[in-house]
């Protein structure tokens, strides 16, 4: 199966030098900043409103909505969420290090759109390579009077900023990243009030967006609407960033439409499962997502709304394929210590749940089971998530602990008898000699 | 103990690019990781006259981000994914060989070394995968994730640069890196201008300073290049 190039194009024909400003120019580069700067905020709001662009940084929102909230309180800022710590999600790395312009144009044209002259790009503290490449490219936009005081003599004034986060997945979190932007702690802020469209970065009206979706506006400002839909597949509009790793044979970021199967995603597009193993389960969109297996949803079409109602999520397009020999408890008990580590401690069923529910799967690892143990993690996740159920329910500031719930829920959904084995007597081991707390 | 004018200079030009200074927060904490070797609280009260924040408000931050080290790390500080996707291709068994070879339990370090796990490093489809004062070396085996730490003992060299790493120690990578880089990493912190990168001294190393095995890196088989 062939990718759609767009996003990936250019990175694609010219690997070599795809990141630099010449070769973006010679590809008809920051052409499509200059159409936008012509246009006006309503001109610009409609059309990405009517191109049925959907936010990629794993929420699913449309983006044009997201604009069109934006308060009237000036000045407003625009910030590019470049914080990608999802687990199995790799897509915005390649955009970042391999074509930094697409990005700053799509900048420049989000800012005109929203009448904004401050922009950030928030860059998650691991990736440095892809920060020093952005930066490398802003230096070289400004140099050439692609930003700053006279954006290619129009006249608009437009700063960026690259701002390295330092190792804190909730910073992805669209209201963490704003108190870290803020240089505080990255702990998420209620919603409402605090919308980042009427109170945002230093409580003024902010557009916080994802590296994947903002690289598409000049896309969608060159070719327009009908082309844009055109490409994907019904309200599914454009192409999509899948990142596809575990146990395939082909692993990678791949540039594909809506509605093909996972069957095709995995066995054609991903070259099928190593070794040529039976496939188990996968996650079909990031850590946060419920798990899918294939003898329910092999043959489902990958669209938005199958996946929503199937029980799970597109959300950043992270695919992580597991194979016939994957340890379920294992694989869960992973997951699980993520959210755990990375919970920002605000809220006390995800701080205390998520830490509770990776010492009960820790203790099945480790032979120490209890019976009691497979209510015990359904009664922790039915505190942090109420009900368990999907879209989950939540008692928290934010979407962590809820998502952390998901592969306890899938665990138990679906890999209940061999989660039983892990606790059966012939697999207990008094804890004095394991050394396992209890 | 202060910063140098020059520091201080750049300091400034960072704070000037926010509309409130408090922002500046985050990026001069890699500074005084830079000017210290790790974060000291000689360096957590420079930042806080700097911002306008008492030195207690510029802790809680730091202490917030992993990032922000107050322990030392060594000179090389070598941070193993164990997040799901690396998990499934045998983290834990490049951790346990980056362990053994450095003989120091992640979470520790020594003089020259310092080993911790990380989560999710976005390098998935490289799995599994590791930083080294945070650049890149994806597709690790134990024994290659052995050899580097060898190699860091032994050569010593004073700029991590990820394509050196990645040419001598990885395999499979998430997608074409396409493009050699100079610059590198001079401490356990990100190589990012502002607080400090170093070209990489491109001479190759002496002989017997070279890994045991110099295998090329596997091609490239998923995604676009």
């Amino acid at each position: 199966m062939n990718q759609t190039l767009v996003l990936f194009r250019r990175m694609t024909d010219y690997p070599a030098d795809s990141h630099t400003l010449d070769r973006y120019l010679e590809t008809g580069g920051y052409e499509q900043a200059r159409v936008a700067l012509g246009k006006t905020r309503d001109e610009l709001v409609e059309l990405v409103k009517s191109s049925g662009l959907i936010g990629r940084g794993g929420a699913g929102f449309s983006a044009g909505m997201k604009w069109s909230f934006l308060a009237p309180a000036r000045p407003a800022y625009l910030v590019v969420n470049g914080d990608e710590s999802e687990p199995g999600t790799f897509k915005d790395r390649q955009l970042l290090e391999r074509d930094p312009h697409q990005m700053i144009e799509g900048m420049i044209i989000a800012a005109v759109a929203n009448e904004v002259h401050e922009a950030f790009i928030y860059i998650r503290g691991e990736y440095p390579k892809p920060a020093r490449r952005v930066q490398q490219a802003v230096f070289e936009a400004y140099e050439r009077g692609y930003l700053g005081p006279n954006v290619m003599g129009t006249g608009y004034h437009l700063d960026i900023t690259v701002h390295l986060g330092a190792g804190a997945y909730i910073c992805g979190e669209e209201t963490a990243l704003l108190n870290s932007l803020e240089g505080r702690r990255g702990e998420p802020r209620l919603k409402p009030p605090f919308f980042p469209a009427a109170k945002g970065l230093y409580m003024l009206p902010t557009i916080v967006n994802n590296v994947e979706t903002i690289s598409n506006l000049p896309h969608i400002v060159e070719r327009g609407i009908d082309w844009y839909r055109d490409l994907g597949h019904d309200v599914d509009t454009g192409t999509f960033l899948f990142s596809i790793s575990g146990h395939v044979k082909k692993p990678g970021n791949y540039e594909l439409p809506h509605g093909i199967t996972w069957r095709e995603l995995i066995y054609d597009v991903a070259g099928g499962i190593r070794s040529d193993n039976e496939l188990k389960a996968w996650v079909p969109g990031g850590a946060s997502a419920p798990w899918f297996v294939p003898s329910k949803h092999l043959d489902l079409q990958i669209t938005k709304s199958v996946t929503d109602t199937s029980g799970s999520m597109l959300g950043s397009g992270a695919v992580i394929v597991m194979d016939e020999t994957t340890d379920m408890v294992a694989a869960a008990e992973r997951l699980v210590r993520f959210f755990a580590e990375e919970s920002c401690g605000q809220c006390t069923p995800c701080r205390e749940g998520t830490t509770w529910l990776d010492m009960i799967l820790r203790r099945m690892l480790d032979g120490g089971g209890r019976a009691v143990d497979l209510d015990l993690l359904y009664d922790v996740s039915d505190n942090i998530s109420v009900g368990v159920g999907w879209p989950p329910k939540q008692t928290t500031i934010c979407p962590l602990g809820p998502s952390a719930v998901s592969a306890v829920k899938s665990l138990l959904e679906y890999f209940r008898p061999e989660a039983e084995e892990h606790i059966s007597r012939a697999n207990r081991v008094p804890l004095a000699i394991k050394g396992v707390g209890a | 103990m202060t910063w140098s004018a020059e520091t201080l200079a750049r300091a400034h030009d960072i704070i000037a690019r926010y509309p409130q200074r408090r922002s500046a927060v985050m990026p001069l904490l890699y500074i005084a990781m830079r000017e210290d070797g790790r974060l000291t609280d000689d360096g957590m009260r420079q930042v806080a006259e700097l911002t306008g924040l008492t030195p207690a408000q510029v802790q809680s931050v730091a202490s917030f981000y992993v990032m922000y080290k107050t322990e030392a790390q060594g000179k090389y500080l070598v941070s193993v994914c164990s997040s799901i996707s690396c998990f499934l291709l045998g983290a834990d068994d490049v951790l346990h060989a980056v362990e053994q070879a450095a003989g120091v339990p992640a979470g520790e370090a020594d003089e020259e070394i310092g080993v911790e796990h990380a989560e999710c490093i976005g390098a998935c489809g490289g799995a599994p995968a590791c930083l080294v004062n945070f650049e890149l070396v994806e597709g690790l085996t134990p024994e290659k994730a052995k050899e580097m730490i060898e190699w860091l003992r032994n050569a010593k060299p004073d700029v991590i640069n990820a394509d050196e790493l990645q040419t001598l120690f990885g395999g499979r990578r998430s997608f074409d890196w396409a493009i050699k880089e100079e610059n590198g990493a001079i401490g356990p912190y990100p190589a990012f201008p502002p607080f400090g990168t170093a070209a990489h001294n491109t001479q190759p190393l002496e002989p017997g300073r070279r890994p045991m095995s110099n295998s090329q890196p596997a091609p490239l088989e998923g995604g676009t290049s």
